[in-house]
């Protein structure tokens, strides 16, 4: 059990190609920290830097109070789960998960009483004997795991391991690494580029684009307080509309409707910020209201979206399942003013 | 939608005959075609060569062996007898299995060692050398006898001094490109991802290879085995060249061609001795076959 900290760590393969820049987060003792971004922003890099597979071109990386920059990545005392699982082939399930622990000279009793707890924890007990190949695609995730908590590690490091699964076992699958999480009372960190896994599972998730560390919060913060345009244009779906918008007075006038801010700034113009479900079909308040012409409905049953345009933006908004549109129709909705957001045009931060 | 599901409503009598399935069945009746008769081609002269093994003498230089297929019969077992009653018969097995088994470990257990580091080491000039070695399989080697054996003579690796030493050298360096190369390219197509989750299970580089490489690489060796084995078992020339054809020495290829007289007479025991000679990699062949196992990556990446 450890803390992990990243200390201005640089990535670098060539002068002018550098994958992770300045990279600073602190991960606690026992915490589901999620990097989070879009492929190829550095997260599972910064996670390879971390596991000793990669080299670390500047800056610490120190898991508790120990630097292991140059510490091989078998002595780092971390566990990892590939996305593909990688798991050994010609070996037996007993055999996968006993792997690290033959490793460590452990002996054998040690060994099967390790293992078998294991294999009780993720409901392998009658697999044991056999090949990865006779296993489905959920019970082969199950089998990495496994072989991740035998060694009873300082820190777990995930690289978007339920990417091959089904939605369905991934959902399952999201419930149960969290219970482990709990279970296993250790430092958990995990990779992946869908939000929805960041919001539902992180403690904290930290979100990375360019190789640049953009925001880190609890997911409660980065929805509702998002730092800047690409973190709130990343993390919600359907995601955030923006317009672009000239301020005057506290008052953004858009194309197709002007609003109050609840805010004062001194930014003349910039970017306008707010969620589909900001929009409501009852409308409380006139100011702010707008009129959008609809060109898609989608009814799930629990929601309804509709797309369309409000003056020249694209917008989407998050109705009441029950209200009435069809495609083609206008209809009035307002807006709910403590959830809007105002970006920087240059910085692209928020200003609210 | 509505396309796909008129496609499943079709009736099978109706697909059958269409375009789609013309062209499939007349692609699977090329394969079979193509198939036959390579096979053909290549059983024939086989066929052949066991017919007039069992043919006499007056005959075999008489008329062509298919005509041995009609009555009257007239099979002998006299070649067989011919080639068992020659008098070294025996010491020549056991030179060729001195020669063979050696020259076909050595090179292949070199050669494994060798593929691993030029595929999933990183060192100084790697690809490089792996350049080079793979030029090493146009050098024909027959360019190679003359100077290596110089050398060899120099040195005193002559088969009075150290037997078959020389011999295995040799092959053993005939057999390395080949054999790195294939196995590096074996090797090359295992996924990295189980590199590095055994190198952070805490493996080290020969704890990978014996307990991953190469019980993942079997069918890949197997086959190596296969073609290092029938080389050097079938080999005449190179053998001839390095320890000549003094009955202690030669293997089964030299004096079994040494049956045939310097004139040419006796050359229908040539026959025989070529099914006598086919035993041992046939053995070999088909007790290696089982090791080709397909999908031995089967459940390790992806799901």
């Amino acid at each position: 059990m450890a803390s992990v900290t990243f200390d201005h760590v640089v990535k670098r393969y060539t002068s002018d190609l550098t994958v992770v820049k300045d990279f600073n987060v602190e991960v606690k003792d026992k915490e589901f920290m999620v990097l989070v971004g879009p492929s190829g922003c550095g997260k599972s890099t910064a996670l390879r830097m971390l596991a000793g597979l990669e080299s670390i071109s500047e800056g610490q990386i120190r898991i508790g109070d120990r630097v292991v920059n140059d510490v091989a990545a078998k002595d780092r005392d971390i566990a990892m789960v590939f996305q593909s699982y990688a798991l050994y082939p010609h070996m037996s399930v007993y055999d996968n998960m006993a792997f690290p622990l033959q490793m460590q000279h452990m002996k054998k009793p040690d060994i099967e009483t390790r293992v078998k707890n294991a294999s009780r924890i993720l409901g392998l007990d009658n697999f044991l004997a056999r090949k990865p190949r006779a296993l489905s695609g959920g019970q082969r995730q199950r089998v990495a795991l496994g072989r991740a908590i035998v060694r009873n590690p300082k820190v777990f490091l995930l690289d978007e391991p339920l990417s091959n699964l089904d939605a369905k076992l991934r959902g399952q699958t999201r419930i149960e690494l969290q219970k482990l999480h709990r279970d296993l009372e250790t430092t958990f960190i995990y990779v992946t580029h869908d939000q929805v896994e960041a919001m539902t599972m992180g403690d904290r998730i930290a979100i990375m684009n360019a190789g640049i560390l953009q925001q880190v919060g609890t997911p409660g913060e980065i929805y509702d307080h998002p730092a800047n345009l690409f973190v709130a244009g990343f993390i919600g779906s359907p995601t955030m509309n923006f317009v672009p918008a000239t301020q005057e007075n506290g008052t953004a006038k858009a194309s197709g409707f002007s609003v109050k801010l609840p805010k004062a700034i001194s930014a003349a113009s910039g970017t306008l910020g707010f969620r589909p479900e900001a929009l409501t079909d009852r409308v409380a308040d006139e100011a702010g209201s707008m009129q959008m012409k609809v060109d898609v409905v989608e009814r799930l049953g629990s929601d309804q979206f509709l797309y369309g345009k409000v003056g020249g933006d694209a917008v989407t908004a998050r109705v009441d399942p029950r209200m009435k549109v069809d495609p083609g129709d206008t209809v009035k909705l307002g807006l709910d003013t403590r959830t809007l957001h105002f970006f920087d045009a240059d910085t692209e931060l928020a200003l609210i | 939608m509505t396309i796909a599901s008129e496609q499943i409503a079709t009736p099978a009598a109706e697909r059958r005959f269409s375009p789609e399935w013309l062209g499939q069945a007349f692609s699977k009746v090329l394969l079979h075609v193509a198939v036959i008769g390579i096979t053909l081609i290549w059983i024939i002269p086989t066929l052949g060569l066991l017919v007039s093994s069992f043919r006499p003498l007056d005959q075999f230089t008489a008329s062509g062996w298919w005509t041995a297929l009609v009555p009257p019969y007239h099979f002998t077992l006299e070649n067989y007898q011919g080639v068992l009653s020659a008098s070294n018969l025996g010491q020549s097995f056991f030179n060729s299995f001195m020669i063979t088994i050696p020259a076909t470990v050595i090179p292949v257990s070199i050669a494994a060692f060798a593929a691993y580091a030029f595929s999933w080491m990183k060192f100084w000039g790697r690809d490089i050398l792996f350049l080079a070695m793979v030029g090493l399989l146009a050098v024909p080697l027959q360019g190679t006898f003359v100077p290596i054996l110089k050398l060899f003579v120099q040195l005193g690796v002559t088969p009075d001094n150290v037997g078959f030493l020389g011999l295995w050298l040799v092959h053993t360096g005939y057999g390395l490109p080949f054999a790195i190369y294939l196995l590096a390219n074996f090797f090359r197509a295992l996924p990295t991802d189980l590199f590095e989750s055994a190198e952070i299970d805490g493996a080290g580089t020969l704890t990978v290879f014996f307990r991953i490489v190469l019980p993942l690489s079997v069918p890949a060796i197997a086959s190596l085995v296969i073609f290092q084995f029938l080389w050097i078992w079938n080999d005449y020339l190179v053998a001839l060249v390095y320890v000549g054809s003094t009955p202690e020495v030669a293997p089964l290829t030299v004096t079994l061609a040494n049956l045939v007289g310097s004139k040419g007479q006796d050359y229908q025991l040539l026959t025989a001795a070529a099914f006598f000679s086919m035993i041992v990699p046939l053995i070999v062949f088909f007790s290696l076959q089982r090791y080709f196992v397909r999908g031995i990556l089967a459940g390790s990446v992806k799901g």
